[in-house]
């Protein structure tokens, strides 16, 4: 038996060596000894959403996964989206969209969006309601956001990307 | 919260996971998707001494076809895997129906059907559609591997067949007829919640046009989910249509043990179950008609 573990996280395309008590999630993680403080955590029970990262390609609840369990998967946090100072277009038309107020779930619902959008470039409007249907927003009433990730499929389709 | 301390270990093969389980005793537990057991350890509900994570047992994972045409999809394989695969949706469009109604996308991407069905919540989806469709549960444990029919696992709320040391290692559906009618159909206040209730339904028909086989099952609306045979019987013999829809979600209604909770009161669960057994008979039959 080991009380602390080695694991290697690929986060946002580098990887961080990182010694882990078993029981410590990913969100803890990436929080705690990374620094990543992107990705907040509501719940801790995988209710809120706010959580989310994409891990390889899916979007999954980092309170439900442990680190030891992340070890050689692509991770990828709200903080990976932008391009420096740079929002991503995602982030970019939430602004436009005012798809946020107090931000705190804004990270969960980046990443959600992020790869459904990588799944399906253009969803209907119910498809993104049922997208985000697993993250919690108390701020907006939900209209903006669904406006902004509608938004960006249509800007990507336009811009070819 | 956060998870009490546990000692995590992460096998390779099914038998050394059966050897660590063994090893850690009796508070030991195995992890699949961690989508119900994590929960519950950050809720400090539960608190195993060791964690055995199935995640990196390839032999768990995947859906094939036999020469049988019988569909088998390892434990281990993830909700969303099943909602999209095009063998499943071919192989058990039943299946194939209800997966996206399980909780939400995040949850899918992690969840496994071994791990939904041996954490066996009443109300929720797998459960039911396994049972409906008679499939086989395969376990692995201390004296080897054996099978258990759907109908014999599922024991009260939350608990099952599975003895100490036992893994779900694979579910069994039986071959899909091509001319089966099916359905599912759930009622949630939210997209994701779990349902209140929901009703599974399939009907065969023979060449006369009447029904020759039928399943109908209910989830939320006992301690394990239900088959409703008496509406079954009903059916069975009959030429498809609203009347004798409505006539087996009468007889169903007898089947039905609901109980109440914040979510919906008995009552409600009974009323409303009656009328999903009808729409979701009747969605079954104006698919192909």
């Amino acid at each position: 038996m080991t009380a602390q573990h080695s694991v290697t996280l690929n986060v946002n395309g580098t990887a961080h060596d990182c010694e882990v008590e078993a029981r410590m999630t990913l969100a803890d993680c990436l929080r705690e000894k990374l620094d990543l403080t992107g990705t907040h955590l509501g719940c801790e029970h995988g209710v809120c959403g706010a959580c989310t990262v994409i891990v390889d390609g899916a979007a999954v609840r980092s309170c439900l996964m442990f680190a030891v369990q992340a070890q050689g998967v692509q991770i990828t946090t709200v903080e990976g989206l932008a391009d420096g100072d740079t929002l991503s277009d995602l982030q970019q038309a939430f602004h436009d969209n005012f798809a946020l107020q107090c931000g705190f779930c804004t990270p969960g619902f980046l990443t959600t969006a992020e790869s459904v959008l990588a799944e399906n470039p253009s969803p209907t409007r119910a498809e993104v309601q049922s997208a985000i249907s697993g993250n919690i927003c108390r701020c907006t009433g939900y209209v903006p956001i669904i406006d902004a990730i509608l938004d960006t499929a249509k800007r990507r389709r336009e811009g070819g990307q | 919260m956060k998870p009490p301390k546990f000692d995590y270990f992460a096998p390779d093969s099914i038998e050394s996971a059966l050897a660590l389980l063994t090893e850690h005793g009796e508070d030991a537990r195995y992890l699949g998707g961690g989508q119900s057991l994590v929960p519950m350890m950050n809720l400090r509900v539960a608190a195993p001494s060791a964690l055995i994570d199935l995640n990196g047992i390839a032999a768990l994972r995947g859906i094939r076809i036999d020469e049988e045409d019988r569909l088998h999809i390892g434990a281990m394989t993830r909700t969303r895997q099943i909602e999209l695969d095009a063998t499943i949706a071919r192989a058990n469009p039943l299946l194939h129906e209800a997966a996206p109604h399980i909780a939400h996308i995040q949850i899918r991407n992690r969840g496994t059907i071994g791990g939904s069905l041996a954490h066996a919540d009443p109300a929720a989806e797998l459960p039911g559609v396994v049972l409906v469709c008679d499939a086989e549960i395969k376990l692995f444990g201390p004296d080897g591997a054996r099978s258990v029919a759907t109908g014999d696992f599922f024991k009260n709320i939350f608990s099952t067949a599975l003895q100490d040391g036992d893994m779900i290692t694979e579910i069994v559906f039986p071959a899909w007829p091509s001319t089966r009618r099916w359905a599912f159909q759930e009622i949630s206040r939210r997209e994701g919640d779990f349902a209140m209730i929901g009703i599974a339904a399939w009907f065969d028909l023979d060449d006369a046009g009447r029904i020759s086989a039928a399943g109908l099952a209910a989830i939320g609306a006992g301690d394990t989910p239900l088959r409703l045979s008496s509406g079954e019987t009903v059916l069975i013999g009959q030429a498809p249509g609203e009347k004798i829809f409505a006539e087996a979600a009468r007889a169903s209604l007898s089947d039905l043990q609901p109980g109440s909770d914040i979510h919906a009161s008995a009552e409600y669960r009974r009323e409303v179950g009656g009328v999903l057994v009808e729409r979701t008979l009747k969605a079954a039959w104006e698919r192909s008609s």
